[in-house]
């Protein structure tokens, strides 16, 4: 993994988990079972997770609690996929979303 | 489907685990819901030992806090229901509300609620503000503290409040760099021991000073800062540039009052509080008499404090059903006995403020 | 100014600075909590009673330096890494010890040599730990003792492993 991970901490230790492969833009990466996807992909080196609808900037996860909505990505088919708190499933397709997302029916 | 109960509770971080705990216990049916997948709020990823009366807690790190709020709200009575990973979406009329988990929806009928929402992390305007690579303090403490990455390597941080000073001392500790922090006030604005706790690990506080943009097109790859005046204006040729790969913005909360409005709850506007909270009186009850508040929902202040709130509104709400108890008093008595020795004080005086005005409105009405 | 920079002056500190003579009869804590705030576990941390908060919980910590016997209790459980012990009659000659709360890691090992900062940061000098607590009532607060030259005693803050 790469070296965003904490290794060891003075204060907290964390859970071993299932390390799992999953897809972003067709590539192939790992992440934990369970960690929320904005965090596998942080973890990952992937910080722009969608392009602003009006002016196509760059956008990232900002509160990490599921409020801002900044996270906003195309989860196996799904938009508007709030990243930052859903959990990471082995296999997912993560998709950076294009302007407001086209709901396949 | 739909629920019955007495006291709806929803939020289950300090304020919403604390006054679940006490509803139970005095003998009310209750629901408490919470849209994360982990009850404790903020307080999971509190690291930190908490200020405070050591009667309640104080030298003791949040995530131990949150550990033993759980604990309390799993044993405290089989008349409470806890449902974890389920949003409250509304209030009806006639004591409904709706709940919303990952599979289902469901009605619940209650006679007494208590909104406990918490807060959501203020933005600050400048050049830049939207890159990938700034986030909340709140976002870099999740990252961090609940899932064990660190937001970059090298970090600004935004803000002297206890927040933006606990949460750099935090970084520190996780081995991320701090290469500095902003405030635009010529005053640190969180307890001194924190700050001086984070310079003498040679982290330098800009005071007087702000951040005029972020540098970067998809990424941040530094920051610009400046003095600024009396006036918050920045001074001219002052600029200069720090080097980071990623900004934390520790520039206040903001109360979480959609439910308050939605259920119309009398509004004020109290900026020591953070903004618009729901009018409430001392039983922490707001102008829709079923509807109760706690926490930060009800004005920005902290998790100890939060948590009496969260007992008074529990107790209050367990007499509004059940009437007037000996027991349920003398927990109010004894928590408004404790919130005002710890809002007592220098650094209490902007909370003091802003709690009386919202009592004096509240009155008023 | 403390709350401009982080860094108290040396004005601001001068209360609560022990006596030159208390100093010299052995260990003693220095309380460097100069802000009146809600917080009081140092007070009851103290196994004999030398803390005081004269007007309730958002007084400063009035430390009483005839009755602190220097044994440390409360320097871990200060919320605010505030308290330290210092100890001018060290065995070693010119030497005086030093005791911080530590946090971070690595935790130093005893006998070896860390960096001395001073309350910005600055590097000062070398170090040695002599002692390092550590136990689980602690709770992840390290209580470690280096040995520094005397006269910088009143500067050395922090330390860098």
């Amino acid at each position: 993994m790469t070296s965003l991970r904490i290794q060891e901490h003075p204060v907290l230790s964390f859970p071993e988990r299932k390390l799992v492969k999953f897809f972003f833009e067709d590539r192939e990466y790992e992440g934990y079972e369970g960690e929320p996807i904005a965090a596998a992909l942080h973890a990952a080196g992937v910080k722009t997770l969608r392009r602003s609808p009006q002016k196509n900037r760059a956008r990232g996860f900002f509160c990490a609690i599921g409020r801002c909505s900044s996270c906003i990505m195309e989860v196996d088919g799904q938009v508007n996929i709030m990243t930052c708190i859903t959990p990471l499933k082995p296999g997912m397709k993560i998709r950076m979303q294009k302007g407001h997302g086209v709901i396949h029916p | 489907m739909s629920r019955k109960t007495e006291v709806f509770i929803i939020g289950g971080g300090p304020a919403g685990l604390s006054a679940a705990t006490v509803a139970a216990e005095l003998g009310a049916q209750t629901l408490l819901v919470d849209d994360s997948a982990r009850l404790g709020g903020q307080l999971i990823k509190q690291t930190h030992r908490f200020f405070g009366s050591s009667n309640r807690d104080a030298g003791i790190r949040g995530i131990t806090i949150a550990n033993k709020l759980c604990e309390e709200v799993k044993s405290a009575s089989d008349r409470l229901t806890v449902l974890e990973n389920t949003a409250a979406v509304g209030f009806y009329a006639n004591k409904e509300a709706g709940i919303l988990s990952q599979s289902a929806y469901e009605r619940v009928s209650y006679q007494a609620a208590i909104v406990c929402t918490g807060a959501t992390e203020n933005s600050l305007a400048f050049e830049n503000n939207d890159l990938p690579g700034i986030y909340g303090a709140g976002g870099v403490q999740t990252l961090m503290n609940v899932h064990g990455i660190k937001p970059g390597q090298k970090i600004l941080m935004v803000g002297s409040g206890n927040i933006g000073l606990i949460v750099s001392y935090q970084l520190i500790q996780a081995g991320v760099e701090v290469v500095g922090l902003v405030e635009g006030m010529p005053n640190i604005g969180g307890y001194l021991v924190h700050a001086s706790k984070i310079r003498r690990l040679g982290v330098p506080i800009y005071t007087s000073h702000t951040i005029l943009k972020a540098l970067g097109e998809t990424g941040v790859g530094g920051a610009v800062l400046c003095r600024v005046d009396e006036k918050f204006q920045a001074v001219p040729n002052t600029e200069f540039e720090v080097n980071c790969d990623c900004i934390c913005l520790a520039v206040g909360l903001t109360p979480l009052i959609d439910l308050f409005q939605q259920a119309q709850c009398r509004m004020v506007h109290v900026g020591e509080l953070g903004g618009l909270v729901p009018l409430h009186d001392s039983a922490m009850r707001t102008t829709n008499h079923d509807i109760f508040v706690a926490g930060d929902a009800s004005g920005i202040e902290e998790a100890t404090t939060a948590m009496l709130a969260g007992r008074i509104a529990g107790a209050k709400a367990y007499e509004s059903i059940h009437g007037k108890s000996v027991k349920a008093e003398a927990i109010v008595e004894e928590a408004r006995e404790e919130l005002r020795t710890l809002r007592s004080g220098s650094t209490g005086d902007r909370i003091r403020w802003g709690r009386e005005r919202v009592l004096k409105e509240a009155g008023s009405c | 100014m403390l709350k401009n920079t982080g860094i108290p002056t040396a004005e601001e500190l001068k209360n609560v600075m022990p006596p030159h003579e208390r100093l010299a009869k052995g260990p003693v804590a220095i309380i460097e909590c100069l802000q009146d705030i809600p917080c009081d576990p140092c007070v009851s941390a103290c196994p004999v009673h030398a803390i005081q908060m004269q007007s309730g919980i958002t007084d400063r910590p009035q430390l009483n330096f005839d009755k602190c016997t220097g044994c440390g209790a409360c320097v871990p459980k200060c919320p605010g890494l505030a308290i330290f012990i210092v100890n001018m009659q060290h065995k070693v000659a010119g030497m005086a010890t030093l005791s911080l709360s530590y946090e971070l890691l690595p935790i130093p090992a005893k006998d070896s040599e860390v960096d001395a900062l001073d309350r910005s940061g600055k590097f000062l000098c070398r170090a040695k730990v002599i002692r390092v607590i550590n136990p689980p009532a602690y709770d992840r607060t390290a209580v470690v003792t280096i040995e520094v030259p005397a006269d910088r005693i009143n500067d050395i803050r922090a330390i860098r492993v």
